[in-house]
């Protein structure tokens, strides 16, 4: 599984970290910590044709995104 | 969900533009329903940080902001107390979004409201403004990061709300401990509580929504990405429908309410605005409601631009409607050598 950690980035650069991760493949794992990145990168990532999930896990949000 | 935030995004808008248009009738300087650059100096001069005295006000829309936004993010459980994320970096950036702001006399959402009131001046300061953004997005893309935040201890993310709260209360119960201007912009002001209540119904929805003028511009060009700029448009939108009810729109580049039209220092002041701004990701607006939030990097944010307020009326530095000054043109030049020196320091050694 690709996964990547964009904990405690500010905006816009854990869209721009999942862009980047996504062309090693999918499914992909995205590790944020708060809802601004959760919203942000679900509305790129459906944008581009991804589907997206996100479940809450502890303080953070884990995003898994797939074809 | 994407059409229920788009949704809401644009009733956001629509409630700063008229809210805008209701404090410009109701006091206000002409086109200046909300500045945060003008009012973050208004305030810097009322506690005496600078001495101009035709800007001397502790505007209450500032308070309500931050106020808003920390209730908002208490309510939907999104208050979190961050930062580490290059403070002092946050600070100097801080400074010369305001060097920028103050060049071309607003921030860029009073640039949305100058071009709402007809003021074409603003319209070559939004090209300057996206021409930032623009560079701002090309050191994004190739790395440019002032690297992660971490969990603080709440109070750590709680000062700006404090002292805005208490500020509040001297602005009520002792007044006569700040300096208020008797005339020029700063004597000109909607009544206290109804500018208090327009900062906190717009902190709470700029928190819900993340309304940010930079960002809109930015997530265009890097996503193709707009929902951001919705809530920018809808702004524009209302203040225009609003202007034109009121008989406040004036279109040309003569005689706007404070604003000056030599067209190269409007567009470098907004360049300078936009790109230090697209580098701390977001507009003052948004440093003041991710502060109201918690995150203490934007509190440092929002002290940095309010010690650039200070320094642009102590050192001459601010236009003013006779047009810019010498040596605000050399704090815009520096100011630009500056942050792309941030810029370039900043780049990850990796690729991401």
């Amino acid at each position: 599984m690709n996964t990547l950690d964009a904990r405690g980035y500010s905006c816009p650069e854990p869209v721009i970290m999942t862009r980047a991760a996504l062309e090693k493949g999918t499914p992909l794992t995205v590790l944020v910590d708060s809802m601004t990145p959760v919203n942000n990168i679900t509305r790129f990532a459906v944008n581009a044709g991804y589907k997206v999930t996100h479940k809450a896990v502890g303080e953070d949000f884990e995003l898994t995104i797939s074809k | 969900m994407k059409n229920k935030q788009t949704l809401l995004i644009v009733i956001a808008g629509l409630v700063v533009g008229c809210a805008a248009v209701v404090l410009t009738a109701n006091g206000n300087p002409g086109n200046m329903g909300f500045c945060i650059a003008c009012f973050l100096r208004d305030t810097a001069g009322a506690l005496g940080l600078h001495r101009a005295e035709v800007v001397q006000y502790v505007r209450p829309e500032i308070i309500g902001l931050i106020l808003g936004a920390f209730i908002m993010s208490v309510f939907s459980k999104e208050f979190a107390a961050k930062g580490g994320s290059s403070p002092m970096t946050r600070f100097v950036l801080g400074f010369f979004v305001m060097i920028g702001a103050l060049m071309f006399l607003g921030c860029p959402l009073r640039m949305v409201l100058r071009i709402a009131g007809g003021d074409l001046n603003a319209v070559v300061g939004l090209v300057g403004f996206a021409c930032g953004i623009l560079c701002g997005v090309f050191f994004l893309k190739n790395g440019f990061t002032l690297k992660r935040t971490y969990t603080l201890n709440k109070l750590e993310g709680m000062w700006l709300q404090i002292i805005a709260a208490a500020l509040l209360v001297v602005l009520v119960l002792v007044p006569s401990v700040l300096i208020f201007s008797e005339k020029g912009p700063g004597s000109m002001h909607a009544p206290l509580f109804l500018a208090l209540a327009c900062g906190l119904v717009v902190g709470m929805l700029a928190q819900k929504t993340r309304l940010c003028m930079v960002g809109g511009i930015r997530d265009a060009f890097l996503f193709k990405d707009f929902y951001l700029l919705y809530g920018f448009c809808a702004i524009l939108v209302a203040a225009l429908v609003g202007n034109l009810v009121m008989g406040k729109f004036n279109l040309g580049f003569a005689e706007q309410p404070v604003a000056f039209n030599d067209a190269l220092w409007n567009f470098l002041g907004m360049a300078l605005c936009g790109l230090a701004s697209a580098l701390l990701g977001g507009c003052p607006l948004r440093q003041l409601i991710l502060a109201g939030t918690g995150n203490s990097d934007s509190a440092v944010t929002v002290i940095g631009m309010v010690v650039g307020a200070a320094f642009c009326h102590n050192w001459g530095l601010a236009s003013s409607a006779n047009g810019p000054t010498a040596n605000g043109k050399i704090a815009v030049i520096v100011g630009f050598v500056v942050v792309i020196c941030i810029a370039l320091a900043n780049m990850r050694k990796e690729k991401v």
